[in-house]
């Protein structure tokens, strides 16, 4: 155990095994290059799942505006790209030639400032970053500073989302309307549409999902995750103790918006396109849904929450498309009233302690006391 | 942008935009007087509001068709039978989901948000498979049709005025039946706390299921006015409740007056700001004024203040 770091325990350790071994060989060895692409997308939400769990079950934000982060990730990824795809050569038969082909298309004939950065590749990765984080950090020093928690935070995370797509979609020669930005084709000369460039980014996209697990865990364990824990309980106590509850609300908030980028940075890679259909209320409260799903509570639960309800969704809508929207609408329902732990509730309740047993791990640990208490003031069923 | 037109032809535009903008308000305090009720005193947020409100339109809808259909002779006034049986349809599918779902989750507010959503998803596939997915409007009779013409330029569609006569009238039984009955008196005893006003007799179970009936009934009655104006599908519900939950809150969420003085600021700037830009700059442009807005003063327009 010594050369573990400590934020580490062996449980987390071994999760976080199980974890990488599944998706880094159980899924590519048994799934086809379709299948897995399906994986690498469904993951790419996964981003979004791991930082809803800082931030709404460690923190106590609930944010129904995930999706506008995914977006400022996602589109700056598939400005890069569409730029890329528009050399001068490409669009000669354009009248603008040298613009993304839907600019040509609504009478604009020069590149908009706001998309010149993105010729580049070091500062479109800069910008995938730097905005959400700006843009979390002015949305969440104005309401946290001044108090908003809880539902109101919810509902004005929800306009900014529906304002973010009616602005997408009404933009149309800046951000490609309706249909967002499509025909992508290399990533610095590297052509992302064939099947090797897609098993390859499946494996950056899982890397990169293990990393941002791995500092989420680091964020847990450290003491600005037992104060986020704190404040959730009781955040006037964190307050009088003399902490500076907005700071740390600002910081968590800002660091699920950055893990949402990259997670939408990931899907347009990964899918070749990025559209508004991402952006608005329902994707962004299906985020929400994707984390209930695994466990408010739980880093790993998220990555097996968005997993199995997006192949549940695959799955019931190939065969049964009327079935889908009643068994969303009825899991959500579910979740909320009998298994507010999610799928981690059950597995901590019933699964971990036999394994526990044979493996004669101790279960105290500091993270995992809080799941206890949650589990234990759940409602019996 | 104002340069164009003469300063005769502004009068009339914004006398013009102006009743639009009054037709909207008026359906948005509909809307909103049920949401009110609900997430403002009770603190639930019904995400699935959009869906009663839909109820209410389906209703009218199928009370045009029967009425076309089987009494012809009384078809001029089924629009009064037809809000009454929306109101009571969504009042009672919103008692049985205060009764089932609702209930259980008081303490936990962010979770009836999830909850809600669900049922809103449940409520749109069942609209889908028993309606049909195509839009459907009604027929409106006769006196509804035409406008009233004020001066040689400006008219006022008569569908409009006797939708701002149905929002005043239903304002003001709200408003008695909150603050003069003594139903009002308990809802409002409950509110403010739950476990005093059981303490005192009131029976807080009853109250939350009528309360959250009522919410839901003037929910159908605004889908049953919102059919003179727009089309109603399945989905259509998801449209407005943003909208909804933004007037709510932008007004101060404990404060009826404060709803209705947010639904008009926000009809009025949508409406005007629509003639001039494109409709979805408008829309952006006023979510974002309120969003700004709300950041500087988060509590809203109107407060009520109650010691916590």
């Amino acid at each position: 155990m010594k050369t573990a770091p400590s934020f580490l325990n062996r449980r987390d350790m071994l999760a976080l095994a199980v974890v990488a071994a599944l998706l880094l060989i159980v899924f590519p060895a048994l799934l086809d290059g379709f299948r897995l692409n399906l994986v690498g997308k469904y993951l790419t939400y996964a981003f979004v799942a791991v930082g809803l769990v800082l931030c709404w079950g460690y923190g106590g934000i609930l944010s129904l505006g995930q999706g506008v982060f995914f977006a400022l990730g996602g589109y700056g990824m598939a400005m890069y790209l569409k730029l890329e795809a528009s050399s001068v050569e490409n669009t000669k038969i354009q009248s603008t030639p040298g613009i993304p082909d839907f600019m040509d298309w609504n009478q604009i004939t020069e590149l908009p400032y706001f998309w010149q950065p993105f010729h580049s590749l070091p500062l479109t990765i800069l910008l995938i970053i730097l905005v959400p984080a700006f843009f979390a950090f002015v949305i969440g020093s104005a309401m946290f500073k001044r108090r908003v928690s809880g539902v109101y935070f919810a509902i004005i995370t929800q306009a900014i989302a529906a304002i973010a797509t009616i602005l997408i979609i009404g933009q149309q020669g800046y951000t490609g309307g309706v249909n967002g930005i499509t025909d992508l084709r290399t990533l610095h000369g590297w052509d992302i549409r064939t099947d090797s460039a897609k098993f390859i980014l499946y494996f950056v996209n899982v890397v990169l999902l293990l990393s941002v697990v791995g500092l989420a865990l680091f964020v847990r364990a450290s003491k600005l995750g037992r104060i986020l824990v704190a404040m959730r309980e009781k955040e006037d106590r964190v307050r009088f103790s003399g902490y500076s509850v907005a700071n740390f609300q600002i910081f968590v908030f800002c660091l699920a918006g950055v893990f949402a980028a990259l997670g939408g940075a990931m899907f347009t890679l990964q899918v070749g396109f990025m559209s508004p259909s991402l952006v608005g209320i329902v994707p962004s409260i299906e985020m929400v849904i994707f984390t209930a799903v695994g466990g408010r509570m739980s880093l790993f639960g998220a990555i097996y929450g968005t997993l199995a309800v997006n192949f549940a969704k695959t799955s019931l809508s190939e065969s049964f498309p009327e079935l889908w929207l009643l068994g969303l609408g009825g899991l959500f329902i579910a979740v909320v009233l009998a298994f507010p732990n999610g799928l981690a509730g059950i597995w901590n309740d019933y699964v971990q302690p036999p394994i526990d047993r044979a493996l004669k791990l101790r279960p105290k640990h500091q993270g995992d006391d809080v799941a206890k208490q949650a589990a234990s003031t759940a409602p019996a069923e | 942008m104002l340069g164009d037109y003469s300063l005769g032809d502004l009068g009339a535009i914004f006398a013009m935009q102006g009743f639009a903008g009054l037709i909207l308000f008026s359906v948005y305090v509909l809307m909103a007087l049920g949401l009110a009720i609900i997430f403002g005193q009770m603190g639930v947020i019904n995400m699935a509001h959009g869906e009663f409100m839909i109820l209410g339109a389906y209703v009218t809808y199928f009370c045009s068709e029967f009425f076309q259909a089987q009494l012809p002779s009384l078809f001029p006034a089924y629009f009064f039978v037809a809000m009454a049986l929306a109101f009571v349809a969504s009042g009672a599918l919103g008692m049985l989901v205060e009764w089932t779902l609702i209930k259980r989750l008081y303490k936990r507010p962010l979770d009836t948000l999830l909850a809600t959503w669900g049922l809103s998803l449940i409520l749109q596939q069942t609209y889908r498979s028993v309606f049909g997915p195509r839009e459907v409007g009604v027929v409106l009779p006769d006196w509804l049709l035409g406008s009233l013409p004020v001066t040689d330029v400006i008219e006022v569609p008569i569908n409009g005025v006797f939708v701002m006569c149905l929002t005043t009238l239903i304002t003001v039984t709200v408003a008695l039946l909150m603050y003069k009955s003594r139903w009002g008196q308990q809802v409002r005893a409950v509110v403010q706390n739950r476990v005093m006003a059981g303490a005192v007799g009131i029976d807080t179970e009853k109250v939350d299921r009528l309360t959250f009936g009522l919410g839901c009934g003037i929910a159908g009655v605004a889908g049953s006015a919102f059919t003179m104006i727009g089309s109603t599908g399945p989905t259509s519900g998801q449209l407005y409740i943003v909208d909804t939950f933004l007037i709510v809150v932008f007004g101060g969420a404990t404060s009826l007056l404060g709803t209705i003085a947010s639904a008009f600021s926000i009809s009025q700037t949508q409406s005007t700001l629509e003639f001039f830009l494109s409709g979805s700059m408008a829309k952006v442009i006023t979510l974002l004024t309120v969003v700004a807005i709300l950041m500087l003063r988060p509590q809203g327009l109107f407060t009520l203040k109650v010691r916590r």
